[in-house]
């Protein structure tokens, strides 16, 4: 899932300076999920903007709306009326979402009311961890399902640098563990340390440009 | 010879080696960097140029080692992968090499976080062994990591760095032959006060045939005071100093740390001199050059092997 959090209200009353009427736009996608984006967050932070202008003595008026996705067209139809009653938009939803919204309204002011933070997992509830980098050239085959890109803060590849600690953590915080210490354990564990003894070479980053995928099925419809 | 460099040719004629350590100012000043090279002039085979070390922003490793090369030192320039993708680090090689720098020592580097920018983007765009197996390719196949040839490769001594004492412990030889099946000449390991310890990873790297194929140097960092000592142990991550070491220099006395520091810093240097596998030290003191003139002298290092070129080593 794709986690997100809220931006600090200062920082998003900055963007909205100069606008009376916005809509702000829940997604009931991971954003929702994370309790960062859904209609709760768009309550909760609609309500603490009203209160925050009100203090100030500035006026705004804020629509309230979420679709079930910001990142596909189907889920649109019926805002592409509501939007024109608006100045601007605040989007809840993560950056795919915000710029799928700016696309769409190339006319209408987007503001992101999150800070899109990860691709990760639930620890607990509203507790979440990183845990990939959609590098796109997976190699958790051969390190034991544990992502040297996203959790080595050096993104190594060939396996612990000298800063590990003695007790198996990260040079850069001895609360983080370090991703080769555990690399290494599990292989072990599992009795296939050979995956990492070969020198593995220089990758081939292939997250340089912006990225399509046009699944097999369907590249006759889409590939000219 | 790979590099043609003095470095590679006392250890090719197994003199038992040195290496020092000279960190670059944080500032444009030549005659820092040539106080410091005085100290270390006669005394060491080369010594290491870090490249921002600690992840501050220092003088270029690159241009640091010219200027040693004209104090008439031979510079190991140290390059990391924290900085620089591999266009800026082959285009830098070619310029050193270019300009008559004969060793290269290949680190991941520390992480940025601690450093004077901690914000700032970390590349590791490829990791130390990748570079190492880059700098072997460069020299022996003429290529560059793209593929294409090298008009002129470079001529390098290549080295790594190995840290004995970080966990898991068991790793540490399995990447000691990484480097070398990527193409490593020699290493320097990460300051020794576990003997113990190391005695174990050197067996464990005479047994699997490394240390024929490698040249290993034993770090040495002899302690200034009781607190750098403590320092090294709580907050350096990956250094062993054992409970001894302090007691030992506790009880050296008032205004005696530093001349006890020095004296077990000279017994581990003879120690590694009759310890199979280990081709040599070296010796990191930091912000400490002017002592190494004494520190050398008193470990029966002195005087220095001149290796004329074409006397025989391969
Ligand atoms: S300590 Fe481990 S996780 Fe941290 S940078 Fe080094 S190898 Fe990566």
């Amino acid at each position: 899932m794709i986690v997100a959090e809220q931006k600090p209200i200062e920082e998003i009353m900055k963007m909205l300076h100069g606008f009376t009427k916005v809509l702000n736009l829940g997604c009931g996608g991971c954003t929702s999920i994370c309790l960062a984006g859904g209609q709760k967050e768009v309550d909760t932070l609609s309500h603490d903007l009203r209160q925050k202008y009100a203090d100030t003595g500035a006026a705004i008026e804020i629509g309230e709306h979420t679709i079930e996705r910001q990142c596909n067209a189907d889920f649109f139809f019926h805002l592409d009326d509501l939007v024109k009653e608006y100045q601007a938009v605040i989007s809840m939803a993560c950056g795919a979402g915000v710029q799928f919204v700016a696309d769409r309204y190339p006319a209408l002011p987007i503001f992101p009311a999150l800070n899109t933070t990860f691709v990760g997992v639930d620890l607990d509830v509203g507790w979440y961890e990183e845990n990939c980098r959609t590098c796109g050239d997976c190699v958790l085959g051969d390190t034991a399902g544990i992502c040297p890109v996203t959790r080595c803060a050096k993104s190594l590849f060939n396996g612990p640098c000298g800063g590990t600690r003695l007790n198996g953590s990260c040079e850069v915080d001895k609360e983080l563990p370090c991703a080769w210490y555990e690399i290494h354990q599990r292989l072990k564990s599992q009795d296939r340390l050979e995956l990492i003894t070969k020198v593995r070479p220089a990758r081939e980053w292939v997250n340089q440009t912006r990225r399509t995928v046009i699944q097999a099925p369907y590249r006759d419809r889409y590939q000219k | 010879m790979k590099s043609g460099g003095n470095l590679e040719a006392v250890l090719n004629a197994g003199e038992f080696a040195i290496t020092g350590e000279l960190g670059p100012p944080r500032g444009t000043s030549i005659e820092a960097v040539r106080e410091k090279a005085a100290h270390l002039k006669g005394m060491v085979d080369a010594v290491n140029i870090t490249d921002n070390q600690t992840a501050v922003v220092r003088m270029a490793s690159w241009a640091t080692s010219l200027i040693v090369i004209e104090e008439g030192l031979e510079p190991n320039y140290q390059m990391v992968c924290r900085d620089r993708n591999r266009l800026a680090m082959q285009a830098d090689i070619l310029g050193a090499s270019a300009l008559g720098i004969r060793n290269i020592l290949c680190l991941s580097g520390d992480h940025q976080q601690f450093g004077d920018h901690p914000r700032s983007k970390g590349v590791f765009d490829i990791d130390s062994i990748q570079l190492v197996n880059m700098v072997k390719n460069m020299r022996d196949e003429g290529k560059f990591l793209g593929g294409d040839d090298i008009d002129g490769p470079p001529k390098l001594f290549i080295g790594a760095a190995a840290n004995p004492f970080g966990e898991p412990f068991e790793w540490r030889v399995h990447r000691l032959a990484k480097k070398l099946a990527a193409g490593a000449d020699f290493v320097q390991t990460q300051c020794i006060y576990n003997m113990k310890k190391f005695r174990q990873w050197i067996d464990e790297a005479n047994d699997m045939g490394l240390t024929e194929k490698i040249h290993i140097l034993a770090g040495v960092t002899p302690f200034k005071s009781i607190g750098m000592a403590r320092y090294m142990k709580n907050n350096v991550p990956g250094m062993d100093v054992p409970e001894d070491m302090i007691k030992r220099l506790k009880g050296a006395g008032k205004g005696k740390v530093a001349t006890e520091g020095i004296k077990i810093a000279c017994e581990q240097i003879e120690e590694f001199k009759e310890m199979k596998g280990v081709a040599g030290v070296h010796l990191m003191a930091i912000e400490w050059e002017h002592r190494v003139p004494q520190i050398v002298e008193q470990a029966k290092m002195l005087p220095r092997p001149v290796i004329t070129p074409g006397s025989g080593e391969a």
